[in-house]
C-alpha cells in the first residue's frame, strides 16, 4: 500500500518527496504536541489505578457490568473517549502496557479508540468556529453514537477474539 | 468536564492510598506514568511521521477528491436541505473523504469551511441548523477506515498482529455513525414536535456551543 500510494503520486506528477516531508513534519508535530496531554492523562490514570481506586470502582460496579459481561478494566476508556482524544489514546496505551497489545482487553481498547471520535471536542470546535451557541440535540446524538460504537466494539471483539 | 474527571481520578487515588496508609504510592505512580508517557509517545513519532507523509502524497495525488465524488449520492440523501451544487456539499464531502482516509488534519479545515457555508444557509445563526446537526453527528462518530495512530501504538508495543483490529474497528465505527445519524434524525423530529409545546431548544446550550474565538486545541 505504501509503495502503491507513492507510485501513484509519482505518476500523477506529485512532487512526492516534498509532499512526503511536508506530511511527515505534520505527523511529527501531531505526535509531539500530544505528549503533554498524554502525560497528564497517564499520570492521573496511573495514580487512579496503582492506588487501587480503579479496583474499588470496578468492584462496586461488578454486578452491573458482570450482568452485561462488560470487562470493568475498560470503563475509563468509555468515560474518557468522548472528552479527550489524547486522554483516550493514553488509556489505550495503558491497557496495552498492562494487559498486552494482543490480549482481549488490548484489542478491545484499540477498537473502541477508532470506533468513534472525541464528541465534545468536535462540537466545541465546529460550532464555536461559526458562533453557534445552541447545539440542539448534537451532544445527545454524538453520545448515542459513542454508546453504540462501544457496544459494537465489545460485541465484535467478543465474536472475533473471544474473551 | 475533563478538568473535573482529571482531579477526581487523582484525588480518589490519593484518598484510597491514604486510607491504606501508603500515600507514597501516589508519587511513585505519577512519576512512573509520566516517564512511560513520554517514552511511548517518542516511540510513536517516527511511525506517525511516516504515515502522515505517505498520506500527504495520497492527498496531493487527488485521492480525497476521488473519494468525495464517489460519496456524493449519499450526501444528497443525508442533507436534503442543502441546495444542489451549493459549495457546502462539496466541503462536507471533502471532510468526510479526508476523515475516511484517516487524514484528520486535512479533514478539520474542510469541516470548518463546511460549517461556514452551512451558516450562510442558516436562518438563525445562533442555533445549529438541521444540516449542521447531521454533519456533526457524522463527524463526532468518526468514519475512519485506517486508525493509523492506534496501529502505530500497537506496533510499538510489540503486537504480533497490529492490524488485527482494523476489521472490527470498521464494523464498530459504522455502527456508531449509523446510530448517531439515526439518533440525529429521531431527535430532530422530537424537537420539532416539542417546539409546539414550548419546549424549544431542549438541546443543552453552553455544553457544546462555546462562543467564537479561543478555539480549543485538539486534546
Amino acid at each position: 500500500m505504501l509503495v502503491g500510494i507513492l507510485l501513484l503520486g509519482y505518476l500523477k506528477r506529485v512532487r512526492v518527496y516534498e509532499a512526503f516531508v511536508a506530511g511527515a513534519a505534520e505527523g511529527f508535530n501531531v505526535a509531539v504536541r500530544a505528549i503533554p496531554y498524554v502525560v497528564g492523562m497517564l499520570v492521573a490514570l496511573g495514580v487512579f489505578r496503582d492506588t487501587g481506586a480503579l479496583g474499588l470502582v470496578v468492584g462496586a460496579l461488578r454486578p452491573v457490568l458482570g450482568a452485561l459481561r462488560v470487562p470493568g478494566e475498560i470503563l475509563p476508556m468509555a468515560i474518557i473517549r468522548p472528552l479527550s482524544g489524547g486522554g483516550a489514546m493514553a488509556v489505550v496505551a495503558d491497557v496495552i502496557r498492562t494487559h498486552g497489545p494482543d490480549s482481549f482487553l488490548g484489542r478491545l481498547a484499540s477498537v473502541m479508540m477508532g470506533s468513534t471520535d472525541t464528541t465534545f471536542y468536535i462540537l466545541t470546535l465546529y460550532f464555536g468556529s461559526v458562533g453557534v451557541r445552541r447545539a440542539r440535540h448534537s451532544a445527545a446524538a454524538g453520545l448515542i453514537g459513542d454508546f453504540f460504537g462501544f457496544a459494537a466494539s465489545l460485541l465484535v471483539c467478543r465474536m472475533m477474539f473471544g474473551g | 468536564m475533563v478538568n473535573l474527571l482529571w482531579v477526581l481520578m487523582i484525588a480518589a487515588g490519593a484518598a484510597v492510598a491514604a486510607a491504606h496508609g501508603r500515600i507514597g504510592v501516589v508519587t511513585d505512580a505519577a512519576l512512573a506514568s509520566a516517564r512511560q508517557a513520554v517514552e511511548m509517545m517518542l516511540g510513536l513519532v517516527g511511525v506517525m511521521a511516516l504515515w502522515m507523509g505517505v498520506m500527504r502524497v495520497a492527498e496531493e495525488a487527488g485521492l480525497i477528491r476521488l473519494l468525495a465524488r464517489a460519496l456524493a449520492p449519499v450526501a444528497r440523501v443525508l442533507f436534503p436541505s442543502i441546495p444542489r451544487g451549493h459549495p457546502a456539499l462539496g466541503s462536507i464531502l471533502m471532510n468526510i473523504a479526508a476523515n475516511l482516509l484517516g487524514l484528520g488534519s486535512a479533514a478539520t479545515p474542510f469541516g470548518l469551511k463546511a460549517m461556514q457555508e452551512l451558516q450562510t444557509l442558516n436562518d438563525d445563526p445562533g442555533t445549529a441548523s438541521d444540516a449542521m446537526c447531521t454533519f456533526l453527528a457524522i463527524n463526532t462518530s468518526s468514519v475512519t477506515l485506517i486508525p493509523a495512530a492506534v496501529l502505530a501504538l500497537r506496533a510499538e508495543a510489540g503486537s504480533i498482529n497490529p492490524a488485527a483490529i482494523v476489521g472490527p474497528t470498521l464494523v464498530a465505527t459504522c455502527c456508531s455513525t449509523l446510530a448517531a445519524v439515526l439518533a440525529d434524525a429521531a431527535l430532530r423530529r422530537l424537537g420539532r414536535r416539542g417546539r409546539g409545546r414550548g419546549l424549544a431548544g431542549v438541546g443543552r446550550p453552553g455544553q457544546a456551543g462555546r462562543p467564537r474565538g479561543g478555539l480549543p486545541r485538539r486534546a
